[in-house]
């Protein structure tokens, strides 16, 4: 659009704006919505295009005629403000479409066996309908319960070090290797406590208290990465005034500095705990699978855990296959629904028992 | 880090209940480091016999690299694969949380990205099979038919759908929360400032971003992709219960001879493996540890050299 | 009860870089010494000295003596723990235990240090203490109530509760007032000027009106330029001080010329 003033130089195209142009009514973006809708709908029926591409014309369609109709109205920049806008959207609603498809998969197919005979039934003597994951859900239980026995203590200390003691070039090591552990893939994981259950137990060991230690692999970095944050959130004007009281250190740290970051720290043990109880595969390596239920973590004998459990019924079932798949799913529901509580409780403890700092 | 002793000095009287203390953080510490030396030395051990077999002993009769070789492939392609897919919705996504929508919904936004990166994998394992693939067979005729010309989609295409398009769409669902999250975290650190000089010049909202936030940011999304190629990577279950392996090194994506990966690879012969078996699988574990550990030092390589340019920390 | 200090040629050093020069000065038992002069010129890391607390920051260090009742504060077997029980400190901005209550804030000088108090002479010591800060009337019906729920001149005087309640023998104060209003200002240089009948207390202030009004004896600190150590100019009755300064600097800053 031409104005009055002369061109000046525009570095970056910011420098040439008339200060008073056309406006698109507030009512534009809706109506190539849709009008773009009645295009993708009729694509669909009419031309038996599928209902995914159908969809993508229709966002196309709807790109194309809001920037053409900005341009002309508004001028070149805006219309691309307006385009990108609309990417953007389009994005986030994209990515809602995986997250609802999984959430209403779930909780269609996993209902169908939720049921009491479930939870408190495991697989013993079963051979296709009836049943239940009792022995998984408790496998899943205790293996868990031992790795956060095992992480817990470990990461814990390792991030008052860091935080309260490490200097040089010890403490850079092992700032370093504990980035390295939040990468290894859960698998990896896996095979390192086969192979170190195997220098004692020989080839073929399967155990729980394997299992819990290839988790633990996975959940010291969370613990230590959270607990440092939460710890070096704690002023340190609070540690100064405990030895200004001629308080020794460790006693600062485990009566001042551990409690008030210690909602923080609850929080992220629990959110540690979420991420490793579905984790899969080290405990299809080591802790393999039952029908009955197992209580001893310690021995040679294979442990039933819930993701396992699924995995099994889905990949491998019986005949017939459909009690078998109803199973998986409801494992997986469950598997799902322990683990947004987790998170969720996770959440809460953080918002609601962090003490005013000021 | 405080210390209350002056250093360079006699050594003051230290207190038991510190000497103690220190010792025991002290050693957690070294405990991460001997666990990793751990990983890596067990690994190394249990994998030697299968390095030293001869090609008979081993599956598939051919030696250890032929054996890895198709199964490298098949992780790196699905991964860059759904990379490529997931980094520019990610990066659309974290724009929108962070500019675009309403501040009120924004941080509700940020926990449902979140929740989808609590789901585990096994649950997207079985939702691929039982919804994704069906769609996805469709697709790949339709692609077969009408795009046929690309090598990725050179027909015929699988009627099952437990294909590379499948595993690389699934994939990308799983790894797009974590890029979405970081990238998110480093469009919210963009200083006020520059947004504001900006705006104040009279740039559109997205020229603004184009000039402050994303030159801010681009260390930050691309540390986030090496995050998330580094899940993709190690990702075992959901292919392992998706795909149906059957073939060796090819590009096309929908097709019935897929190449495994590394990891479903495992996942899928271990429970029955023993002997000679057992130690190739580790083996091949061991090169995929290798691979992840380096895609993850070049992020936080990335990441640390950006640190002392941002005027953040 | 309360000791007075001597101070003999400390240097004091974060690392190789010389901070404060040449220290010496005597400070008198049951008295009250400010320390004033402008920004940077050392007098925190002076006070924080007479204590040891700037050992906290790593590489920090001190050449010279500091002598309390004859024992000199850096001697080699010299605990720096139990300095810092003898001799106690507030802060600048009130640092209250989030996590404790207001009675636990108060006693947690003592429970920390030795466990074995029966609760009555416990909660006779909490009293004491409060009253002695002025706070007991204002807080004995919620003692259990969270420290951190107080205003900040009430959280000022908690902290400095909490420092007498394990009876040092000194109370470093680094400007405890500068975070605080002027009603709170008053309150707690009323409570200063009760306080030095029973400990020595030395006090970092910005504001030289409060030395003037608080204090016995002032000394002045002052540095040469950037990067050059601070050091003490002149020491004397705060009356003489503030009137007849002996020294030119000291009477330029006084007088507002600098500073």
């Amino acid at each position: 659009m031409t104005t009055a003033t002369p061109q000046r130089e525009s570095t970056s195209g910011l420098a040439e704006m008339p200060l008073v142009r056309g406006n698109l009514p507030n009512w534009a973006p809706w109506a190539t919505l849709v009008g773009a809708a009645l295009v993708g709908v009729a694509a669909s029926m009419g031309l038996g295009l599928h209902i995914a591409l159908a969809i993508l014309l229709a966002m196309l369609v709807h790109s194309v005629a809001i920037y053409a109709w900005s341009r002309a109205v508004e001028g070149g920049r805006r219309a691309t403000d307006r385009l990108v806008t609309t990417i953007v959207t389009s994005a986030f609603l994209l990515a809602l479409v995986p997250l609802i498809s999984v959430v209403v998969t779930v909780l269609q197919k996993g209902l169908v066996r939720f049921d009491s005979e479930f939870f408190t039934f495991s697989m013993r003597g079963i051979v296709g309908e009836g049943g239940g994951a009792y022995h998984a859900i408790i496998g899943t239980l205790i293996v868990t319960g031992l790795a956060a026995a095992i992480s817990i203590p470990i990461g814990l200390m390792s991030a008052v070090y860091l935080v309260e003691y490490g200097r040089g070039r010890l403490a850079k090591a092992v700032t370093f290797f504990v980035d390295v552990m939040t990468g290894i893939p859960s698998i990896v994981a896996g095979l390192f406590a086969y192979a170190l259950f195997v220098l004692f137990f020989g080839p073929g060991v399967r155990m729980g208290l394997a299992g819990a230690v290839a988790l633990s692999v996975l959940m010291v970095p969370v613990v230590v990465r959270s607990t440092e944050e939460m710890l070096k959130l704690v002023p340190n004007e609070l540690r100064e005034a405990s030895y200004a009281l001629g308080i020794p250190k460790w006693r600062t740290v485990v009566k001042i500095v551990l409690p008030t970051a210690v909602a923080g720290i609850a929080s992220g043990v629990t959110l540690a705990i979420a991420r490793v109880i579905g984790e899969t595969a080290p405990l299809l390596i080591v802790a393999g699978t039952t029908t009955a239920l197992n209580l001893n973590p310690f021995e040679d004998s294979r442990m039933a855990t819930l993701p396992v459990f699924s995995y099994y019924s889905y990949a491998l079932p019986g005949v017939p296959r459909e009690p078998y798949l109803d199973r998986a799913w409801a494992a997986a529901l469950t598997l799902i629904l322990i683990v947004m509580a987790l998170n969720l409780a996770g959440r809460i403890i953080a918002r609601l028992f962090a003490p005013r700092v000021r | 880090m405080t210390s209350l002793s002056p250093p360079g000095r006699t050594k003051a009287y230290q207190r038991p209940g510190d000497r103690i203390f220190s010792a025991t953080a002290t050693g957690a510490g070294i405990t991460i480091l001997v666990v990793l030396a751990g990983v890596a030395g067990f690994l190394l051990y249990e994998a030697l016999p299968a390095l030293r077999a001869s090609p008979e002993d081993l599956p598939g009769g051919k030696n250890l690299a032929a054996y890895i070789l198709p199964l490298a492939f098949g992780t790196l392609l699905s991964a860059m694969v759904a990379l490529a897919i997931a980094t520019p919705l990610a990066v659309g996504i974290a724009l929108f949380i962070s500019h675009y929508a309403p501040r009120k919904l924004a941080q509700g936004l940020g926990y449902v990205v979140d929740l989808l990166a609590a789901v585990p994998s096994i649950i997207f394992g079985l939702w691929g099979l039982a919804v994704l693939a069906p769609r996805s067979a469709e697709l790949s005729v339709w692609l077969a038919d009408n795009l046929g010309f690309i090598p990725f989609f050179a027909g015929p295409a699988s009627a099952t759908g437990r294909t590379m398009l499948t595993i690389s769409l699934v994939l990308a669902v799983m790894i797009l929360p974590i890029i979405t999250a970081v990238s998110r975290e480093v469009f919210l650190q963009t200083p006020r400032l520059h947004e504001e000089a900006a705006l104040a010049l009279g740039a559109t909202r997205w020229e603004m971003i184009r000039v402050s936030v994303l030159p801010f940011g681009k260390s930050g999304v691309i540390s986030a992709a090496m995050l998330g190629l580094g899940r993709a990577l190690g990702e075992t279950m959901a292919v392992a219960i998706i795909l149906s392996p059957s073939g060796g090194v090819t590009f096309n994506l929908i097709g019935q001879g897929n190449p495994s990966t590394i990891a479903a690879n495992i996942a899928l012969q271990f429970p029955e493996s023993s002997g000679v078996a057992v130690n190739t699988l580790i083996a091949s574990g061991l090169a995929l540890f290798l691979v992840t550990l380096l895609v993850n030092m070049v992020a936080r390589y990335i990441v640390s050299r950006r640190s002392e340019f941002s005027g953040a920390n | 009860m309360a000791k007075s200090i001597d101070v003999s040629d400390l240097n004091i050093y974060y690392g190789s870089f010389l901070a404060v020069q040449d220290v010496t000065m005597a400070i008198q038992a049951r008295s009250v010494t400010a320390l004033i002069g402008p920004s940077g010129c050392g007098k925190s890391t002076f006070l924080r000295s007479l204590n040891r607390m700037h050992e906290v920051i790593p590489g920090a260090r001190v050449e010279g003596k500091v002598v309390i009742d004859g024992q000199d504060l850096y001697g080699p077997d010299i605990d720096p723990v139990g300095v810092r029980r003898q001799i106690g400190m507030v802060f600048q901005r009130p640092n209250p235990f989030p996590t404790m209550s207001i009675y636990e804030n108060t006693a947690a000088g003592m429970r920390l240090n030795n466990r074995k108090l029966p609760k009555k002479d416990l909660d006779e010591k909490v009293e004491r203490s409060l009253r002695a800060a002025n706070l007991w009337e204002e807080v004995k019906d919620r003692l259990d109530r969270p420290g951190s729920g107080l205003s900040g001149g009430q959280q000022q005087r908690l902290c400095i509760a909490r420092a007498i309640a394990v009876e040092p023998q000194v109370l470093l104060m680094d400007e405890p007032c500068s975070a605080l209003d002027p009603i709170s200002t008053l309150a707690i240089e009323d409570l200063i000027s009760d306080l030095k009948e029973r400990y020595t207390i030395v006090i970092v202030t910005h504001n030289m009106q409060q030395a003037a009004r608080v204090s016995d004896r002032t000394g002045f600190f002052t540095i040469a330029g950037t990067g050059k150590p601070g050091h003490l100019v002149e020491m004397d009755d705060t009356s003489k001080i503030f009137s007849t300064p002996s020294n030119k600097q000291t009477e330029d800053y006084i007088s507002g010329r600098f500073g």
